[in-house]
């Protein structure tokens, strides 16, 4: 009981910090059909962002201000270089991101250096929230879960209840009607890359102090939100987040199953001989394939359910 | 006639006399071969300045052979290909000693590449110093001649280890936690051998590894050790991947003693004071209390980086070359890995050290030394938390030397 409660909190707060990081590409996605290969940079960014902040003026601020300052970078870059590639087609809109999380990265190794920063906790957020069963479960973590929680109520309000909620709707399916009807939507455009980013940095903000700040962080979530997004169907934002904290979950469950391919096999009477060819991979157990799970979790979805689980797009 | 040819052996004399101390002057160049960015990243940095550090030093001073270190950092990012491709660089450079330490997913192949290019390539022959790459295949299956390791080996840590064990009453149910390559299978596999012969009454409860500085979070990790009912960790993880489980540890406020390689590596000694005080056990040829010029080799190294000089198989391995080359009366790394060879010399701490010429695996003592709060006897401040580790129990170089079954090639 112990293990699984604490599990499920772990798996929780993880889940939904993926979700903070993939509704904001999920977002854009769905509305300019942009693939934003630089999303995970602007993860990076708001925790490098915050790291210095937090140095100068403190977390509290940083944690306002370094979303905002990686919203504007994402909006200018919108802007500047995505709106002009635009006409050209989906591909060089792909690559032209592509090229900006090498950018990113180059410039974030130059000003902070290659390896780990100290971006510690503040003060409030260091210690146990509570016990449970004798297992601290840790102030941070339940942080990175009502920050993500509130975010979620956030854009949902923003999203349903706002009139740039209702434009930045009807541009995701008829753009042109929208303009048609007198609404900037490059500017919405602009303005949902922009929130997009923040939101990742917001991500960055939490998540880096929890686990780690280093230059390789964006890397290794930048491979991850693309699984939620496809597992959770393309551009539905309540398919991220269940497809977030199903990840999440199986993730952090998957590393304590010690089973492996030949147990199962054991069970039915078959034994793995030592010297099969199949043998090192028949042995493999779960918790050793637990970083591969999401992955296989992908393909299997684009096999049998190419719309994602909540997707709504049959093409 | 006669005073020319007088004139002449006088000069052949002296052109011998020259050429009897031809190494003196000179100056060796090292490639150190190292993940010095990503996840290992701060390891590696650590390590390049404790290589300058030391090669100034000896510059400067106590150098037998009269010549000069010049350390060139070559950046692997901690992956082998990207070593094996520094280690032609460094050929094509002229460089005729590579240092690699961290890692032997990186040192096996290393090694290897080492043996095909001094083949290949009489006249540039390479001589691969090994600092911390402690998989026993190095000096076993694996040996090669022309690679000499100036760390322990697993086998030799965990027979210490273990032995080490046999006393420590509270030990009943060990978990191990290491990392996914050759290096965390050898731990596992010499832990198991070592604790059935010393105790054969502690039950295995857990076996796990991880991927190499991928894992960012280990809560999962400590919630299954918690689950398996562990009382103690033992683990061969060094760098972000030890630094990470103890802080999740401290998070979980699960604190059981922990057994392990590297807890004086970067990082980790700073997680390991913010946690709860419990019982951590370094297993090593070194500690951190040392007095005499070892000591003041880590107070300069602190003044001036305001880190630790950790790696003091570094100092071992520059003294061992000097040694060699003033033996050798050469720089020549086809002179100096014959002279490397069953050279005996003093290690950092003045003692007795000696390459075995078997297998080119060096002998020397090992310490057991505990985490515990600075006091009067054990003053070294380890990453500036008010704790050290302090020497617990010293095995001399003849009990922590293990059989070897290295069928070494040599070159004729």
């Amino acid at each position: 009981m112990e293990f699984f409660s604490i599990s499920l909190l772990n798996g929780l707060s993880y889940g939904l910090m993926l979700f903070m990081l993939s509704s904001g590409l999920t977002l854009i996605f769905s509305m300019m059909g942009v693939l934003n290969f630089a999303h995970a940079s602007f993860y990076m960014l708001g925790a490098y962002f915050a790291y210095a902040l937090s140095t100068s003026i403190g977390y509290w601020p940083a944690l306002f201000i370094a979303p905002l300052a990686a919203g504007l970078l994402g909006a200018l870059f919108e802007q500047v270089c995505l709106r002009r590639v635009h006409r050209f087609g989906n591909v060089p809109e792909l690559l032209i991101t592509f090229g900006l999380s090498y950018l990113v990265l180059e410039v974030v190794q130059l000003v902070w250096g290659r390896n780990v920063v100290p971006y510690g906790l503040p003060e409030q957020l260091q210690g146990p929230l509570f016990t449970l069963y004798g297992t601290q479960f840790p102030k941070s973590r339940a942080f990175i879960m009502l920050v993500a929680v509130l975010m979620l109520g956030g854009i949902w309000l923003v999203l349903t209840r706002t009139r740039i909620g209702l434009i930045i709707q009807a541009a995701l399916t008829h753009p042109d009607t929208v303009q048609a009807l007198g609404h900037n939507v490059p500017r919405v455009f602009m303005l949902v890359f922009g929130g997009g980013a923040a939101l990742a940095a917001l991500a960055g903000v939490v998540a880096g102090n929890t686990y780690v700040t280093e230059p390789a962080m964006a890397y290794a979530v930048g491979s991850i939100i693309f699984v939620v997004v496809v597992v959770g169907g393309m551009g539905s934002l309540a398919g991220a987040f269940l497809a977030s904290l199903l990840i999440g979950v199986v993730q952090t469950f998957a590393v304590a199953i010690d089973t492996s391919l030949a147990d199962l096999l054991r069970v039915i009477g078959v034994q793995v001989a030592s010297g099969n060819p199949l043998e090192q991979a028949l042995r493999l157990t779960v918790s050793q394939i637990a970083p591969m799970l999401p992955y296989l979790f992908m393909v299997l979805i684009l096999i049998f359910r190419p719309r994602g689980l909540m997707g709504t797009r049959e093409d | 006639m006669h005073f020319t040819i007088k004139m002449m052996a006088a000069c052949a004399a002296l052109a011998c006399a020259g050429a009897a101390f031809a190494q003196s002057g000179q100056t060796v160049k090292i490639a150190m071969i190292e993940g010095l960015s990503g996840p290992m990243g701060p390891v590696g940095t650590n390590q390049l300045k404790s290589w300058q550090y030391v090669a100034e030093h000896l510059n400067a001073a106590e150098n037998p052979a009269g010549i000069k270190f010049e350390v060139v950092p070559m950046d692997s990012k901690s992956s082998p290909q990207e070593a094996l491709n520094l280690l032609k660089s460094a050929v094509d450079q002229g460089i005729r000693y590579v240092a690699q330490g961290n890692g032997s997913n990186v040192g096996v192949p290393l090694s290897d590449a080492v043996g095909k290019s001094n083949e290949r390539n009489p006249g540039k022959e390479v001589v691969y110093i090994n600092y911390a790459a402690v998989d026993p295949a190095l000096t076993n299956e694996k040996c090669n001649y022309w690679h000499f390791r100036f760390d322990a080996d697993t086998s030799m840590k965990m027979a210490a280890l273990t032995s080490f064990m046999k006393d420590q009453k509270n030990i009943h149910k060990v978990y191990l936690v290491n990392q996914n390559y050759s290096h965390g299978h050898q731990v596992s596999k010499y832990f198991k051998e070592g604790i059935e012969r010393n105790r054969p009454d502690v039950k295995i409860v857990g076996d796990d590894f991880v991927a190499l500085g991928q894992v960012k979070d280990f809560a999962p990790y400590v919630a299954k050790i918690k689950a398996a009912g562990a009382d103690t960790l033992v683990t061969g993880s060094w760098g972000q991947d030890f630094t990470l489980l103890v802080k999740a540890m401290n998070d979980a406020g699960f604190n059981i003693p922990i057994y392990a390689y590297y807890p004086s590596v970067s990082g980790t000694p700073t997680a390991l004071a913010q946690g709860k005080e419990t019982d951590v056990y370094q297993i090593a040829y070194g500690h951190s209390n040392y007095s005499g010029r070892t000591r003041e080799l880590a107070d300069g190294f602190k003044a001036k980086y305001n880190d630790d000089l950790y790696t003091l198989s570094i100092y071992n391995a520059m003294m061992a070359l000097s040694d060699a080359m003033a033996k050798a009366k050469s720089t020549d790394p086809v002179k100096v890995a014959a002279a490397l060879q069953g050279l005996r010399f003093k290690g950092f701490n003045g003692e007795d050290a000696q390459m075995r010429a078997t297998d080119h695996q060096l002998q020397m003592g090992m310490w057991i030394s505990k985490w515990q709060k600075v006091d009067a006897k054990n003053t070294y401040n380890v990453e500036n938390t008010g704790y050290t580790f302090a020497p617990v129990k010293y095995l001399e170089p003849f009990v922590a030397s293990t059989p070897t079954s290295c069928q070494m090639k040599r070159p004729s």
